[in-house]
């Protein structure tokens, strides 16, 4: 027998387990290597902190999310050997390979920045990136009676780049609806040079900043905590004060690719930008927000990844060479808040674009601007992730990034979009 | 567009990044920082060296956290050197093209 080993049982290594079901031949089998019992749906965190209490909707036991003959395991990889091709497995257990994803994703690491992990934790200092801080920030919410919010991004890359604005846009409304806005000042402070760095993004979206009422702190690199006199201190020594701090810390990837000596410098794997193979071992491939690419760390692109990599999976099991099809395509939804949202498309080369989405079956959805029903697409698609994405049926939208539709802008953009949507490379 | 640092026509960006790393000098590193009203130091030369030698290997500017790790000089120190954004701003000075989600 061969095996196809699978580390991470998230969106992406989900995904691609199902899909290849049907596409290894009889003597493979599929292992995928999780330690969680739950999976858990990222894109709802963000409602949490609102007062949204779907957490049964957004949660949901590991094994009715995977498929016929793959095996779950659910221990916790400490190391890959990959001259060896040998995982081992907390508790001494070791599995043979002849072909790895990596799909272990990327995780929060407060403990990065001095001051952010202690007594305040999820008191006055939260994170919205884990189930538990999206619980407490909701309980701090709830009981907050005015003062200062500041939203820090503390370094990139961080999943789902879009997130930080929509929380703010979402605070807004949160705090009209209490009928207490007046009373909180919202403040963004991030490490980058404007909250929508592309050409095209800043000048379709930046009137959301003003009309929503965020303060911007740009090129604002978060050094310390100081939890005490609830301060946030930069390595250039501004300083901003808060009432209550929301943090999203630095990423990093899973512990175990440092340890294996497979990472950069935050615990990333350097992978092929196109065909999405380790750039350090031709057996290991690399999935979803577990690469050190430059497209966004986000379910779309995992999505749009995961169906390059299960031709390249079969490829290279039939000893063929690479289909370098992946071209940083992402799609993402942007709530505005207000039941409002915005649909943005772009990939490594294009920057997201105006214009409109042509959609088979529900029809062309408008592109960089607010439309409730591209908020009814953003809720729509928790039922598409359960039923379609992760089982790994097809979704009408294309793997590669199409110009139908969008306005060329005059100038040649980036792939780091609009609200920060690029890792560091 | 095409401006002219230490004596030499050179190809910037409209953010004012080169955009090609062959052409770079030392005596344009000089123009560039003496434009954004720096004088380099052989700390500023050490961080400068490192960038562009790790830009030759990866094929990509290093980020801040990069050049922090593996320079010999911390991020702390990189803000005094290159004030505002510490990765955006070495880059510039080494002729390297701006770093992707750079701080």
């Amino acid at each position: 027998m061969k095996h196809l080993v699978i580390l991470g049982a998230g969106t992406a290594g989900t995904m691609v387990a199902n899909r290849m079901r049907s596409r290894v031949p009889d003597d493979w089998t599929i292992t995928i290597v999780d330690p969680a019992a739950t999976h858990l749906y990222q894109p709802g965190l963000l409602f949490l902190p609102f007062g949204a209490r779907d957490e049964s909707k957004i949660t949901r036991h590991r094994a009715k999310t995977l498929y016929g003959s793959i095996v779950w395991n659910p221990s916790s990889v400490v190391a890959v050997d990959a001259g060896r091709r040998i995982v081992s497995l907390s508790g001494g257990e070791a599995l043979d390979y002849d072909l790895l994803v990596i799909a272990s994703g990327s995780q929060i690491r407060p403990g990065e920045t001095p001051g952010l992990l202690g007594e305040q934790w999820h008191r006055t200092i939260h994170d919205f990136y884990t189930l538990e801080g999206a619980q407490a920030l909701r309980r701090a919410l709830a009981s907050f009676h005015g003062g200062r919010l500041v939203l820090n991004v503390v370094e990139m890359p961080i999943k789902c780049p879009v997130a930080p604005m929509e929380f703010l846009f979402l605070a807004d409304e949160y705090f009209t609806r209490r009928g207490m806005r007046d009373r909180v000042e919202l403040v963004y402070a991030t490490p980058l040079d404007a909250a929508f760095t592309k050409p095209t993004c800043n000048k379709v979206l930046s009137y959301l900043i003003a009309q929503k009422r965020i303060r911007i702190e740009t090129e604002f690199s978060a050094a310390v905590v100081d939890a005490d006199a609830r301060r946030l201190r930069s390595f250039d020594d501004r300083e901003i004060s808060y009432d209550l701090l929301v943090s999203i810390p630095t990423h990093g990837g899973a512990p175990f690719v440092e340890a294996s000596g497979l990472g950069n410098e935050l615990g990333f794997v350097p992978t092929h930008p196109n065909s999405l193979r380790a750039k350090a071992d031709d057996h290991i491939f690399v999935l979803g927000d577990a690469t050190d690419l430059p497209s966004s760390k986000a379910g779309s692109v995992a999505h749009f990844q995961a169906e390059v990599l299960q031709e390249n999976l079969r490829r290279a099991i039939d000893g063929r060479s690479l289909d370098d099809g992946f071209d940083g395509h992402a799609n993402c939804f942007v709530e505005t808040g207000f039941g409002n949202a915005l649909l943005i498309d772009f990939n490594y080369d294009t920057e997201p674009l105006p214009g409109v989405f042509p959609l088979p079956g529900i029809g062309p959805m408008r592109l960089l601007e607010e439309s409730r029903i591209n908020h009814w697409g953003k809720l729509a698609f928790r039922w598409l992730y359960w039923n379609a994405l992760l089982p790994g049926r097809p979704l009408p939208v294309s793997t590669r990034m199409s110009m139908r539709g969008k306005t060329p802008a005059a100038t040649k953009g980036d792939p780091t979009c609009c609200a920060n949507t690029a890792a560091v490379r | 567009m095409l401006r002219e640092y230490g004596g030499r026509q050179v190809t910037v960006n409209d953010e004012g990044f080169m955009t090609d790393a062959n052409q770079w000098t030392p005596a344009i590193a000089d123009a560039i920082a003496g434009e954004a009203g720096l004088t380099l130091t052989p700390e500023h030369w050490k961080v400068i060296a490192f960038c562009r030698e790790d830009a030759a290997r990866e094929g990509q500017p290093p980020g801040l956290r990069r050049i922090s790790k593996l320079s010999g000089v911390g991020t702390k120190e990189l803000y005094a050197l290159f004030p505002k954004g510490p990765g955006k701003l070495a880059a510039r000075v080494a002729g390297l093209p701006k770093p992707h989600g750079c701080v």
